[in-house]
């Protein structure tokens, strides 16, 4: 047999049927859905009379549009209030599990899929959401589909896909202190740019991604889309079986055994070829701040906001100058010296444990700095949240003068209550720093836990590796 | 997509010509996020004497009895008889999702506009172009004739009169193969449900906890 790719042992054992042209029917394992992308799929099924193909494969969760306060008053917006209501209605019509808003699961549906065991080894995983490619962290093949896909899956567990290249982002070496698995995203997407993975599926690899927690794997492969590549995944190991082993929906006892010794074969085969390679060396890798309206506009913190004025591609000299103009920024402007008004940590890119750790580890015994007006934690689901009291983090972070909220997609992109206003910046751990992402007119400034905390208590972008 | 073969239905007779998509189903109710339910407020203005809006039971609403649609023999209609350029108007779906919600299958008409008469293909409805005499005569006949059945029959492509006169009609043959079928995207990968079901089967047996 032919070596192969994580991908391609991914890939073969969910094709159901391959059309003559390419086009392959894929099986899906877990499907994961939301309130926003949704209703018309469940409606479409009510119309055509359909039943859900395997209703047990299908978790819901509501997440984009639920408060992160005062959530015992409900949700004040009408129209937040009816895409919840409707996902809580659809799934009661079909029978499928959901967590509901007031439910301790309940939590970002990226968060809580790996955080139930939902989200295992080998599986498909889809959801109506581009960072569905979280869940390849656990050497799964997942992806973002659109809504008439959702109806199609819950139709018929299946996709029609066609396959995609392969690319190797391989990071050897060892991190610095201070230097998270978001750094290491956001430099492969300012190495690659944000179409550099289109058409690829990327596996992240080397001593450095293997170094990483589970939490860290995820980051990465969250951001695998900001990279242009719809799946992002890694490799199965014992951090992944360790991960897995106990939580509600993963296998137990003989179902166990079985199922470990299979998902330690999802490895790429030694010598199996790959379309593209890239290399980094873990080592180099500073803790990251974008600058501009794209996550490619990214630069080391003690780096200085580029010159559109040195850039010879005139395409890209525009660009830089129009995300210039609307970040309220001066070229050669040291990173340091941006003065921020709010921080966001949170999102299904850093709002784990672990995320909240790092975080609280920079935030304990200092306190936001005064020009400072919001730094709201949201943690990614109710058992973060519970976990994180557990271990005194909300206290730390509520001295420190930071709010303390419930879980949900939040700032990330400003669905629910929580927004910038015109011209405010942030440092958000989030995942997109488009134009108006956080709030229209807003300013994001994409970075990790660790230096949104950083930038919290200072009041300014700073390496928090000086802070020691 | 819900197959449409033949059917036999009363048939409703709207006589006007020029029906758009806001009279089929007004702007206000576009808010909703769903696709279904528009049923009770298909022809809203015409069908009602006060004024529809989203989330208001239509239960207790003051009907106009002048609208055919309200008037009890063709209570259960699923044949809607329409004049010349039935659908023109704004693009939107939720006018044959109101439709098929009310529950008609078929529309006869002289002509319909273009992009409702595909998305009512899309939607399991079949449209049906008749010479306008002919849809005079049907007219005629509905209004004569409490109880007035009309079969739709899509696989020998013509319309029944209850006293057997039938009238053929043209459909394009690959959206009869779909309709027939009730093939949608979803239905045309539903025919492979056999290799879906061994592929489970497979897996099942494999990794079993994947079907916990
Ligand atoms: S946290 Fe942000 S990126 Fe993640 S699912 Fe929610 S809105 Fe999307």
């Amino acid at each position: 047999m032919s070596t192969q790719t994580l991908y391609d042992k991914l890939w073969q054992s969910h094709v159901v049927y391959e059309e003559p042209n390419g086009a392959t029917l894929l099986y899906i394992d877990r499907h994961l859905v939301h309130e926003v992308t949704s209703p018309q799929a469940f409606e479409g099924l009510k119309i055509a009379r359909r039943q859900p193909w395997r209703v047990k494969s299908v978790l819901a969760v509501p997440d984009h549009n639920v408060p992160t306060d005062h959530r015992d008053e409900g949700i004040k917006d009408p129209v937040s209030r009816l895409q919840v209501e409707t996902l809580d209605q659809n799934c009661a019509d079909f029978g499928i599990t959901e967590f509901k808003m007031n439910d301790q699961r309940q939590g970002i549906v990226h968060v809580i899929g790996p955080e139930q065991g939902a989200t295992l080894p080998g599986m498909t995983v889809v959801c109506g959401d581009s960072h569905t490619s979280t869940h390849g962290a656990f050497g799964a093949l997942a992806h973002g589909i659109g809504t008439s896909e959702v109806e199609h899956v819950l139709a018929t567990q299946c996709l029609v896909q066609k396959k995609s290249k392969a690319m190797l982002v391989k990071v050897d070496g060892q991190l610095g202190a201070g230097v998270s698995a978001k750094d290491v995203a956001l430099s492969i997407i300012g190495k690659i740019g944000t179409a550099g993975g289109t058409g690829y599926a990327i596996e992240f690899a080397g001593s450095a991604i293997r170094g990483l927690s589970m939490e860290g794997r995820m980051t990465l492969c969250n951001m695998a889309i900001e990279g242009g590549a719809r799946a992002g995944m890694v490799a199965v190991d014992e951090t992944t079986i360790d991960y897995v082993k106990g939580r509600p929906y993963a296998p137990q006892g003989e179902q166990w055994d079985k199922a470990v010794a299979y998902w330690r074969t999802l490895v790429s085969d030694e010598g199996a070829r790959f379309d593209a390679v890239v290399e980094l060396k873990a080592g180099d890798i500073q803790p990251q701040v974008t600058w501009g309206t794209s996550p490619e506009m990214v630069v080391p913190v003690g780096a200085k906001v580029p010159d559109p004025a040195a850039e010879a591609d005139p395409v890209k000299r525009t660009g830089m100058e129009h995300a210039l103009k609307y970040m309220g920024l001066q070229a050669n402007t040291p990173i340091s010296e941006i003065a921020i008004d709010k921080v966001f940590i949170g999102s299904c890119t850093n709002s784990r444990i672990e995320d909240l750790r790092a975080a609280a580890a920079v935030a304990k015994g200092r306190t936001v700095a005064a020009n400072v007006k919001l730094a709201m934690v949201v943690p990614g689901s109710g058992l973060v949240k519970a976990q994180a009291e557990a271990e005194g983090l909300d206290k730390v972070f509520l001295d420190a003068g930071f709010e303390w909220r419930d879980p949900g997609c939040s700032m990330c992109l400003a669905m629910n209550a929580d927004r910038l206003e015109p011209g405010e910046r942030c440092a958000s751990t989030s995942n997109r720093n488009f134009e108006g992402r956080q709030g229209p007119g807003g300013r994001t400034h994409l970075v990790s836990p660790a230096m949104a905390a950083a930038a919290a208590v200072t009041g300014h972008f700073v390496d928090v590796r000086t802070l020691a | 997509m819900e197959k449409f073969v033949k059917l036999t239905g009363i048939a409703v007779p709207l006589d006007r010509p020029n029906v758009d998509t806001d009279a089929i189903i007004p702007k206000q109710f576009l808010k909703s996020i769903k696709r279904s339910g528009f049923g009770p407020n298909l022809f809203d203005e015409w069908r009602y004497l006060d004024v529809g809006e989203p989330g208001k039971d239509n239960s207790n609403r003051p009907l106009n009895p002048d609208f055919v649609l309200n008037q009890p023999r063709y209570a259960g209609a699923s044949v809607l008889l329409a004049r010349e350029n039935f659908g023109c108007g704004s693009s939107r779906e939720h006018a044959p999702w109101a439709l098929e919600d009310y529950g008609f299958r078929a529309i006869i008409a002289p002509s319909f506009a273009d992009i409702f008469y595909n998305n009512c293909f899309k939607n399991g409805m079949l449209p049906i172009v008749l010479d306008a005499a002919i849809v005079d005569q049907l007219f005629r006949e509905t209004g004569n004739n409490e109880g007035y059945k009309l079969t739709v029959d899509l696989a020998a492509k013509q319309v029944v009169t209850p006293s057997g006169q039938a009238f053929p009609f043209e459909v394009d043959e690959f959206r009869r193969h779909c309709l027939l079928n009730g093939l949608d995207d979803i239905g045309l990968t539903l025919q492979h449900s056999d290799k879906i079901k061994a592929y489970e089967e497979r897996r099942r047996q494999a990794e079993p906890w994947l079907f916990n």
